[in-house]
This record gives C-alpha cells, structure tokens and sequence, in this order.
C-alpha cells in the first residue's frame, strides 16, 4: 500500500504553495492596495480629500459597529454569520479609508493621523457619517431595509468613484463595490422574502421601511467637501436614478409601497455630514472608543 | 413546501480555484436552495475557499447504512492491485 495522506476537505481546497502547507484554509490572499502610490496628487486639496474620506470611513466604520451588535441576537446562525460578514467588509474599507484620511491630513500639513487615532480619539462632532449609518434596529425587517438602502446608495457611489482622480481612493472603491454588491443582493433576498411573505411579514416589512425611509435625503444632500474635489468626490445627488432604480425593483418584487415620508429635519441646516447626529451616536461611540481611551496605545 | 418551523438541511460541496473536483464540506440550514447557496458563501467561502459552490438538500442524499459496511466495503480491503502503486509517478502529476 502507498502511504496517502490523510484526506482534508479544506486542504485539498486551499491554493496551497510551497511555503504554504500550515495553512489549512485558502490561501492567495490580495492586497487592494498592492502597488500603489499613496502620495495626493497635486492636483487635489489635500484637506478636502482627508474630509471626504472620514465622511466615507465614518459611514463604514459606524455602521458596522450597528452590524456587529446582531452577531449573538440574529434569528438564524447562519444570517448572523452573514451579517458578521458584511460588518467585517465594511470595516475593511473603514479600515482604509481612514488610513488615507491620515495620509491627506498629512499631505495637507498637519500631523497625519493613523486608523487608531481617527476611530477611537475623535468626539461625536468630529465624526462625518450620514445619520442612516448610526440607527439602531429595532427588529430584523429594519434591519434589512436599512441595509437595502444604505447599500444600494454606496454601491451607486463607490461605482463613481473608482474612476476618482486620486489612485488609492479609486482602488479602494473598486474593492468596496464588489462588496457593495453582495450586500445589496443579500438585503434585497429578505426584503422580497418578507414583503412578498405572509401578511405579518409583509406588514412588519413595509413598517421597518418605513422607518429608515425618512434617513434616506440626507444620502442625496451635496456637502462643500464635495464641491471642492472635482474630478475626486462623487456627485451624491446624482446617485438617486441608479439607487431609485436598485430599491424599486427590489419593492416590485416584494409587493412593498415606496415610503413617501418627509427626510428627517436637519439641525440649524446641518446634519451628520457636518457632526450632528442623533442620540444613538454617543452610544456607539462609548461603545466602540472606552477601551481604548481607557488604554491608550495598549496593544494585543 | 409546506410552511415549516424549521429550515430543512443541505449540503455543501465547494470547488477550490486548482481546478479539482467539488467537495463536501459540511452542510446548514436554509428555507430553500437559493437562501442555501448564499449561507454556504457566508458560512463556508470566508477564508477564500472556493470558486464554485453546490448545494444539496440533504432529504436527495441516498446514503449506505453501517449495517452493510462489511458487505460494501470489506472486499475491496485486501484487493492492493487495484491501486496504481507499482510503477513510479512522476513529481510533476498531482492529484492521482
């Protein structure tokens, strides 16, 4: 008899290299980056473009912490672990969104920043997300029209942005909008399983619609930060026809109403883009920076 | 499908990018095939895994019993010419 190896399901498919055979799990991992220079482009101004980025890494970054706080509650594990999942995409692209919010800082003459600093030592005013990102919840159909939404706005506006003018924000889209897409498909899956279930299903669908629906303008409201990226930030108001387009074939399919609620009030004019936010905010915040103040550069 | 209160099971092949054949790697729970083949992406594609993946539901499954282990299996045990071990193969033919 030869001597086989012992058989591994997951050995025999990982893409295993010479150097590799510790790992049973797939290998051949990328870097969306590789390669790239992260100098800002002359071109750009670099403060703007350090705005702009928190504004994209904010969204990313609260947003998954809202994801991360289903994983032990979600109705099925396997939905939890899909929702971990896309908690932890959208983490990646905070992840490197804020990394090049500190390059640009940097670039622009201040002390650039790192990930760290910007996520955990910045108060609630500082933070730059839309109020759709820091919504709680209340049950799994807001949940899922909250993801419908929000992904179908990013995905509209990452596609624009990988033809940005500065490199690594391009690639960076690039990256976020394949991940972009999943989500929007897997929200999509509920919303038409539930509107287009039972009638408690459908009724509790239309209502969690109903509840994110009024958080959907501020996506749609042109900041200055914007204004001053030309050929950089996307045009957000020009997001609407391919968002509209995603969401009401989506509520075709679902049998759900389109939501015709006035946008929630913005303070003074602002809103989240300008560090106003909701009451939820301080929450997540306490949640998401306590260790680490309490810690400061702890390392584990 | 009759409403029910639990999701049946299915299992779960993936195909690596080597190009091999599809593996079963476990199974999971979903309302029906296309819920399914999403979990297996979340569930079992998350390190990287895959570029193809099936789904079955486990109730199409025909399974040998171990009551007929010895009849099924038993006589294929002492049968050593079955296998290609007697001439060399060469380093670069994996997967034989």
């Amino acid at each position: 008899m030869t001597d086989l190896p012992e058989f591994d399901a997951y050995l025999s498919l990982a893409e295993v290299s010479e150097d590799d055979h510790r790992w049973a799990f797939g290998t051949g991992f990328t870097d969306p980056l590789a390669g790239l220079d992260v100098a800002v482009p002359p071109s750009i101004d670099a403060a703007a473009l350090a705005a702009y980025c928190l504004m994209l890494g904010d969204d990313a970054l609260i947003y998954s912490h809202r994801l991360q706080q289903w994983v032990t509650r979600a109705p099925e594990l396997e939905e939890e672990t899909a929702l971990a999942n896309i908690a932890l995409d959208l983490l990646g692209q905070a992840r490197m969104l804020l990394t090049r919010a500190g390059q640009a800082e940097g670039a622009a003459g201040s002390k650039g920043r790192d990930e760290d600093q910007l996520a955990f030592f910045r108060d609630e005013g500082e933070y730059r997300n839309v109020r759709l990102a820091e919504r709680a919840d209340a049950d799994f159909a807001e949940l899922v029209a909250r993801l419908l939404v929000f992904s179908a706005w990013r995905l509209a506006l990452l596609r624009q942005l990988t033809s940005a003018a500065d490199p690594v924000l391009a690639a960076i889209a690039d990256k976020g909008a394949k991940e972009l897409a999943y989500h929007r498909d897997y929200a999509a899956g509920w919303v038409i399983r539930l509107g287009d279930g039972t009638d408690f299903s459908h009724a509790r669908m239309q209502a969690g619609l109903e509840a994110v629906w009024p958080l959907t303008g501020e996506l749609f409201t042109p900041h200055p930060v914007e204004a001053a990226l030309p050929g950089v930030a996307a045009d957000v108001a020009a997001l609407r026809a391919e968002f509209d387009a995603a969401v009401d074939a989506v509520l075709a399919e679902a049998t759900l109403r389109k939501p015709e609620s006035r946008p929630l009030a913005r303070v003074a004019g602002r809103a989240g883009r300008d560090g106003v936010h909701t009451e939820a905010m301080g929450y997540i915040l306490a949640e998401l920076q306590s260790i680490a103040r309490a810690h400061p550069d702890a390392t584990w | 499908m009759p409403p029910s209160a639990d999701w049946p099971l299915f299992e779960v092949f993936l195909r690596g990018k080597r190009g091999l054949n599809h593996v079963h790697v476990g199974s999971l729970h979903a309302a029906d095939p296309e819920m399914a083949l999403r979990h297996a992406r979340d569930l079992y594609t998350r390190r990287n895994e895959a570029v193809s993946i099936w789904v079955v539901p486990a109730s199409a499954i025909t399974a040998s019993s171990p009551d007929e282990k010895d009849p099924f299996f038993a006589p294929a045990a002492d049968k050593v010419y079955r296998h290609p071990t007697f001439y060399q193969i060469p380093d670069d033919i994996p997967h034989i």
